[in-house]
């Protein structure tokens, strides 16, 4: 198990998702209006979407290009018909922490 | 908390669906149920029995509710029991060993098959004799089946809609069928002449005997067997079996000995309430305002509002009649009949359309711009739309022909019936007839839930009209309401004005903060941009834009394509631009490699492909303004050469699609809007078939039309008015606009909108300003001008951090 500093917190702006490539992995991050945070597989399983620039909820996410729906606590798709890898991703001291198994 | 006993009586349509929309309120909770239903079984779909009879469907797929129904929602059923009295004294209801008290009431018996005085009809016992049968239970069904498959010829008295069924139900087991009608002609409830005319050569040729204004006098034969029928007028008929379907008569009996007021059936107020306040009636047997109804669409409408009354969800709550439309195969024969069939004022006014070698008619009865009669026969492209203007007796469109027929419309459509089970219903998403209904079956018995189950109807939406029609086909003519239909965004239920008014008095100006406010913190992220645009009409300058809430074409000012790479369009208004200009987007797409680059169909040029990162530089390097080609808002203003060059020209059309480009640009509007001007009406610039479009005609006027399409639907636009001057073109286009922002739903384009309206109020309220609104459009919408900036401007002042960068850098 392995922990990554991405960046600071306040580079992705609230409400919205940016990608980062970690051990060579593709990973969305999602900074939710509430406060929480989640991490995901960056690309839709549909049709590659970049899950980043989709709508965010507070713990659902819509794929910009079709519109596959995705619960961002299980990564279990709600609309659509397969589900996304989750990595645990907490802050420390402003800073994004993702941690990969 | 102390239930109440509530008691039905009657386990059919009516009963059963009252008590689903009880349950819906959380009647589950207030009331312990009891249901009475004297046939031995659960609660079936009667409307399907002419499914059963002529073998489409199994008796068992007709079953609404399984027996497991009601027991997971604790409802006691007593089938194949006959309630014998109803005591109101002592508010209890008597069967024959058993005794059931209530609080509330239900009377919901329905009718049986109404039997005329026939000698030799009735058996001394006073049912039907052997051979003879009405049409109305699964009993009925099996007993007709068995017997026509032994016998030669079959008659059935009465020429109506059930009538025709029996008929062609009875023809699928061999006999020859012979159909005995009263009247002249077949379904005179719902046909005029030459459409019953057509009905009965479809019938005969089908092989069916069709004996019109005979009236059955008497049955022969002998007590085992009927041999045939005498009329009045002397003839006879030879047949082996008769089925009787005469219309209906409610069962009242039980109401009457009760003490209640029953006149042709159960008489009950508005609220489905019978004079005794705990007593309520509904479905075939109530009478409500002196008629009595056989079909099923006033049967779900009353059971709602009983349902509201009973739970006290809304005691407001009443049922005003219902209007009555029907659409139905009879023979192969697709017909729909709405309202009256013949013209009853002098001043109604008859649209028709008959062609008889191919079965098709279509007649339209037009009161007051409005729908008051239809009938389709043989074509039934439009009857959606058709219905939907009588029930909702919304203005019709000026041009009746676009009522009868889809000219230049999209392909047409094979019934439902015919549609093979994998045909593709939905192009966008791939979803075909089967696995609409397949959802169905699963309990998603509204188009919003099939939609969001299966997609079908959620690409272009061309389609979504189709979806909703295979929906309420599959739920056998009733798909359930959908009540957030109405609502602005699914998650809020309030329409549009109504939420227009909490956000104008909270002052809520973020989409976050309308969340907060009226969705408790829950956020519906699907809503987000319908909200976003909705805000930024209502605030205008004063908006909170916050981007998160906006589609991400509207967070980087391009169009997303399959790559994640966008598109660049830089404003070119008219279509019109000079060597100045393409040398800048030329040196820019060798710069940026830019890997298509493509004329659009709204006169501009696009640079396809272009990465994100490079959005900003490239924007600079061309230096034009953006062209708002990806977002819900106006999008741009085609036209021809006009006056200056061509030798047809009667209008400057280029320089007012560059002052409608100016005025327009950067507003959102609830779905796209495109527009065009032309110079003649040759119409090189296609605005007839734009949101709007404005056409120069002679004598320097100028015609605008609105509510065009020529996209994923076709539509010629509604002539609004025709001006006089490029200043009064911009006044009428203006409110139009502002208007349509601040009206119609997100996503309606203006060819529903407009249809939806109806084009004589838009006029009346924007050009003849009837109701004064107009001096406010015209300052609101100079406002949400003076608020609209050019967003490429963003390429030197990012509104969030890192908006142009999909993928940061890793620290450690």
């Amino acid at each position: 198990m392995t922990t990554h500093k991405l960046g600071m917190l306040t580079e992705i702006p609230e409400g919205e998702g940016r990608t980062f490539t970690v051990e060579g992995r593709a990973v969305a991050v999602f900074r939710t209006r509430t406060g929480a945070l989640y991490a995901t597989q960056a690309e839709c399983p549909h049709r590659k979407g970049p899950l980043a620039d989709g709508l965010l909820g507070n713990d659902t996410l819509v794929c910009p290009l079709h519109e596959w729906t995705f619960d961002l606590t299980t990564g279990a798709p709600r609309l659509g018909s397969c589900g996304l890898t989750v990595y645990p991703v907490h802050e420390d001291a402003g800073a994004l922490v993702l941690t990969l198994s | 908390m102390h239930k109440q006993r509530l008691v039905v009586i009657g386990n059919g349509m009516a009963g059963v669906r009252t008590v689903e929309e009880i349950l819906a309120r959380g009647g589950g909770e207030m009331f312990e149920i009891v249901i009475f239903g004297d046939e031995p079984y659960g609660n079936y779909n009667r409307i399907l029995l002419s499914n059963v009879m002529n073998g489409s469907q199994e008796p068992e797929e007709i079953f609404l509710n399984a027996l497991p129904w009601y027991r997971d929602n604790q409802i006691r059923l007593h089938v194949g029991v006959r309630v014998s009295q109803i005591d109101r004294i002592r508010k209890r209801v008597v069967a024959k060993d058993l005794v059931e008290p209530y609080d509330k009431l239900i009377i919901a018996t329905g009718s049986r098959p109404f039997l005329p005085p026939i000698e030799g009809l009735l058996a001394d016992d006073g049912e039907l004799r052997p051979g003879a049968y009405g049409f109305r239970t699964l009993d009925d069904c099996s007993a007709i089946v068995r017997h026509a498959r032994r016998v030669k010829s079959a008659a059935v008295i009465g020429g109506g809609l059930l009538g025709l069924e029996a008929a062609r139900g009875l023809m699928q087991h061999g006999p020859a069928v012979h159909v005995i009608h009263l009247s002249d002609a077949l379904m005179n409830q719902q046909l005029d002449g030459p459409a019953a005319l057509m009905l009965r050569k479809s019938m005969e040729t089908m092989g069916v005997g069709v004996h019109l204004g005979k009236s059955t006098q008497r049955v022969l034969g002998d007590e085992q067997h009927i041999h045939g029928l005498q009329f009045k007028d002397g003839s006879t008929l030879a047949c082996d079996m008769v089925v009787v379907s005469t219309g209906i008569k409610p069962n009242a009996e039980l109401a009457r000995s009760a003490g209640l007021n029953v006149e042709r059936a159960i008489v009950v107020d508005n609220q489905m309430l019978t004079e005794d306040r705990d007593v309520y009636a509904v479905g075939e047997c109530a009478q409500h305002r002196g008629m009595v109804y056989g079909l099923v669409a006033p049967l779900w409408e009353q059971a709602k509002v009983l349902a509201d009354h009973i739970t006290h969800k809304d005691r407001t709550a009443g049922y005003h009649g219902s209007k009555l439309a029907t659409k139905l195969k009879v023979m192969g024969v697709e017909l729909a009949s709405m309202g009256i069939t013949e013209p009853a004022e002098p001043d109604d006014e008859v649209v028709q359309f008959s062609e008889p070698r191919k079965g098709r008619y279509k007649k339209l009865i037009i009161r007051n711009g409005r729908l008051v009669g239809a009938i389709m026969m043989g074509d039934l492209e439009k009857v959606g739309f058709l219905m939907q203007a009588f029930d909702k007796n919304t203005a019709l469109p000026d041009e009746r022909l676009d009522m009868l027929f889809d000219l230049g419309g999209p392909t047409k459509k094979v019934t439902y019936d015919e549609m093979p089970a994998d045909a593709q219903v939905c192009n966008c998403n791939g979803v075909t007839k089967a696995k609409i209904g397949a959802c169905v079956q699963d309990g998603n018995r509204t188009l919003k839930s099939v939609m969001v189950s299966t997609r079908a109807g959620a690409g272009c939406g061309a389609c979504k009209a189709q979806v909703g029609e295979l929906v309420s086909w599959f739920c056998g003519g009733a798909a359930d309401e959908d009540p957030s239909a109405n609502y602005y965004v699914p998650s809020i239920p309030l329409t549009r004005a109504e939420l227009t008014r909490v956000v104008k008095e909270r002052n809520l100006r973020s989409v976050s903060s309308v969340w907060e406010a009226l969705a408790e913190g829950r956020i519906d992220p699907s809503a987000k941009p319908a909200l976003a645009s909705f805000l930024s009409i209502v605030w205008k300058g004063e908006y909170i834009d916050e981007r998160d809430a906006r589609f991400i074409n509207d967070r980087v000012h391009g169009n997303i394509q399959k790559d994640g790479t966008f598109s660049v369009i830089p404003e070119m208004p008219g279509g019109i631009t000079n060597p100045d200009e393409l040398r800048r987007i030329a040196d820019a797409a060798d710069k940026y490699a830019v890997p298509l680059v493509k004329l659009t169909g709204g006169q501009r040029i696009d640079l396809v492909g272009v990465a994100r990162e490079d959005l900003p530089a490239i924007w600079r390097d061309i230096g034009m303004p953006a062209g708002y080609a990806w977002g819900k808002s106006y999008r741009t203003c085609k036209s021809c050469i006009g006056i200056d060059y061509c030798r047809f020209g009667l209008g400057d059309s280029m320089g007012l699609a560059q002052a409608l480009e100016q005025r327009f640009r950067g507003l959102d509007t609830p779905g796209k809007l495109k527009l065009a001007t032309t110079g003649c009406p040759r119409n090189c610039a296609e605005a007839y078939v734009k949101d709007l479009g404005v056409v120069a005609v002679e004598g320097g006027k100028w015609e605008i039309y609105v509510g065009g399409a020529a996209g994923a639907h076709i539509r010629k636009g509604d002539l609004l008015c025709t001006v006089d001057s490029e200043d009064e073109v911009m006044t009428i286009a203006g409110r139009f606009v502002e208007y349509y922002r601040q009206n119609a739903k997100y996503k309606e384009r203006t060819y529903t909108w407009v249809e939806r309206v109806g084009i004589e109020r838009v006029r009346a309220l924007l050009v003849d300003d009837s109701e004064g609104i107009c001096a406010e459009l015209d300052r609101e919408l100079e406002a949400a001008v003076a608020a609209t900036y050019d967003p490429w401007l963003e390429r030197d002042q990012p509104k969030t951090s890192n908006q142009f960068k999909l993928s940061l850098k890793v620290v450690s």
